[in-house]
């Protein structure tokens, strides 16, 4: 029998272990974001003619926070066993790297997954209720779930140190997160940033996870689709190839 | 996996990192069933060798195989068939000692190992720690955490790098025991040690590295006969040596004597001078030479 399910529930259990940090904390943080911008903004700006601000930003702030999540799930976890030096105990037994793969990002989606249903579900107190897209809300979330897993499973295999993957988090991730339109909507922004933001894949999986929940979006969510499933391709095979010729794993 | 394949197999194993050339050439035939020892100083090559075997690591040049299985065409099989200890004390925090055991099986795709896992656990005295976190339990008990992940999936084939390298003499002592058990239930061992003296009680083989290359491979009582060199201490009534001896006998702080030699006639004739000579031969100890007088020779000679 193969060894993946055994890595998959490790990995869960391991993030299951510590939830406040990796699943409560996160949504907490979510909610704060919602608190304040809501608070300052609700009465100002419509973003989309008939959508509330908060209605606009929710859809957002779930979106950032499965991409957060996803990311350090697996990252942290390879670099900690990196750290440790406890990685060996995945490296000693008979899986592949593909098998290494699935497993690791089957739990950054899992945690992804499970850190937006906790902040939507607590930004239904703030925001009315409507019925999403389902399809166009799956599908977002699983895409953007598994990009940022394979991405997180990229940083944790280059990083020797843990402020390099702080720096990786910090001044790549983070950025690109924030410079997506959670908050706002590009159209919003000069011409100029208009453009860098449409060269922002995260961009794309945030307008259409928003077109889900409230119908309206900046592009058109078949592209957006198209440029996440294209993203998500590149980076798996990135990876694949990676963990397939022993990077910084197998000297 | 054929009948006549060596439990291990390297040939020509070489391996370089960045200048430095760990392995230069590096052949070696362990068959089953042997314990077997790797020595050699640090940075010779050994913990090189033992990562190639386990994959940690890859070859430049070269083959390795476990039973007959490629250590990188056939991966999976190698792998199944080999349990390593690593050197380093490593453990995952998240996890308790019997959560690490029941992971570590199910890794080699077992699903319901517990009766094994907790046999492990018994013969290692884990069993009152099973459901302790790793990470309070002791730097011997870690060790022998190490040994059990080692052993979840009853390989033919176990390694041990140094494994008893900062323990205590009780737990060196106790996993001698189940090492040497599970030896002679039919396990092949590799063992590499900077402990001389367990290598020599343990291992009917031994091979030397120094620099990456085998200086010596041969049955441990076939090493320990390569130095004749014996010595032997007496403490003599008289002072006046014969003159034939007063350069061949060095004399010791505590006033006995010191003599080195290869032929046992060498101390008749001594001993036969002295009485000549009107000396009484109080005491005499002999020491004959072990491991560690033969290692140094090598190291000195190649």
């Amino acid at each position: 029998m193969s060894g993946l399910p055994a890595l998959f529930y490790k990995e869960m259990l391991r993030f299951w272990k510590v939830a406040v940090q990796t699943v409560v904390a996160p949504v907490v943080t979510a909610l704060l974001y919602l608190l304040i911008f809501s608070h300052v903004l609700e009465a100002h700006v419509e973003v989309y003619p008939g959508v509330s601000y908060t209605s606009f930003l929710v859809p957002g702030l779930v979106m950032m926070s499965m991409l957060q999540n996803a990311f350090s799930n697996s990252s942290s976890s390879l670099i900690q066993s990196k750290m440790q030096g406890n990685i060996v105990f995945v490296l000693l037994p008979p899986l592949s790297y593909l098998e290494f793969f699935l497993a690791y990002l089957g739990a950054a989606v899992i945690r992804g997954l499970v850190v937006g249903l906790g902040v939507w579900v607590v930004t239904l107190w703030f925001a009315p209720w409507q019925m999403p897209h389902w399809g166009w809300l799956l599908a977002y979330a699983l895409l953007a779930c598994a990009i940022m897993g394979a991405i997180g499973i990229v940083a944790g295999i280059w990083a020797e140190k843990y402020d390099q993957l702080a720096a990786f988090q910090n001044f790549l991730i983070l950025p690109l997160t924030f410079l997506s339109g959670v908050f706002y909507s590009i159209h919003s922004l000069p011409p100029f940033w208009q453009g860098i933001s449409h060269a922002n894949p995260v961009f794309y999986l945030i307008d259409g996870f928003r077109y889900a929940f409230v119908g309206q979006s900046d592009t058109d969510p078949w592209l957006g689709l198209l440029v996440a499933s294209a993203c998500f391709v590149a980076i798996s095979a990135l990876t694949l190839a990676l963990l397939k010729s022993g990077y910084k794993l197998r000297h | 996996m054929s009948q006549a394949s060596p439990a291990i197999r390297v040939s020509d194993l070489r391996k370089h990192f960045g200048t430095t050339q760990a392995l230069d050439g590096v052949s070696l035939d362990i068959q089953p069933g042997e314990f077997f020892g790797l020595l050699g100083p640090n940075g010779a090559g050994k913990t090189t060798l033992i990562s190639i075997l386990a994959g940690l690591t890859r070859a430049d040049a070269g083959h390795a195989a476990i039973m007959g299985h490629d250590v990188v065409r056939d991966y999976r099989q190698a792998r199944r068939a080999l349990g390593v200890v690593p050197q380093e004390l490593v453990y995952d925090p998240f996890f308790n000692v019997r959560e690490t055991l029941r992971i570590q099986s199910g890794y080699f795709g077992l699903r319901h190992n517990d009766g094994w896992i907790d046999e492990i656990m018994h013969h290692l005295d884990l069993a009152p720690h099973a459901d302790k976190n790793t990470q309070s339990l002791s730097g011997g008990m870690k060790r022998r955490l190490l040994v059990a992940q080692a052993l979840v999936h009853k390989p033919p084939v176990i390694v041990l790098d140094e494994p008893t390298a900062g323990v205590d003499v009780d737990l060196r002592r106790s996993l001698w025991e189940f090492i040497s058990r599970l030896n002679r239930e039919g396990h092949t061992i590799l063992l590499t040690t900077h402990y001389l003296e367990e290598a020599e009680a343990l291992c009917g083989r031994i091979a030397m590295l120094k620099s990456g290359r085998v200086v010596a491979c041969d049955t441990t009582r076939n090493l320990l006969q390569l130095t004749n060199e014996h010595c032997a201490q007496l403490r003599l009534q008289g002072e006046t040596l014969p003159a034939a001896w007063q350069t061949r006998l060095q004399h010791d702080a505590d006033g006995s004597w010191r003599i080195n030699f290869s032929e046992y006639a060498d101390l008749e004739t001594l001993l036969a001078d002295l009485r000549g000579a009107g000396i009484r031969v109080l005491e005499m100890q002999l020491q004959e030479p072990d491991l560690e007088d033969v290692f140094t020779d090598i190291m000195k000679r190649t």
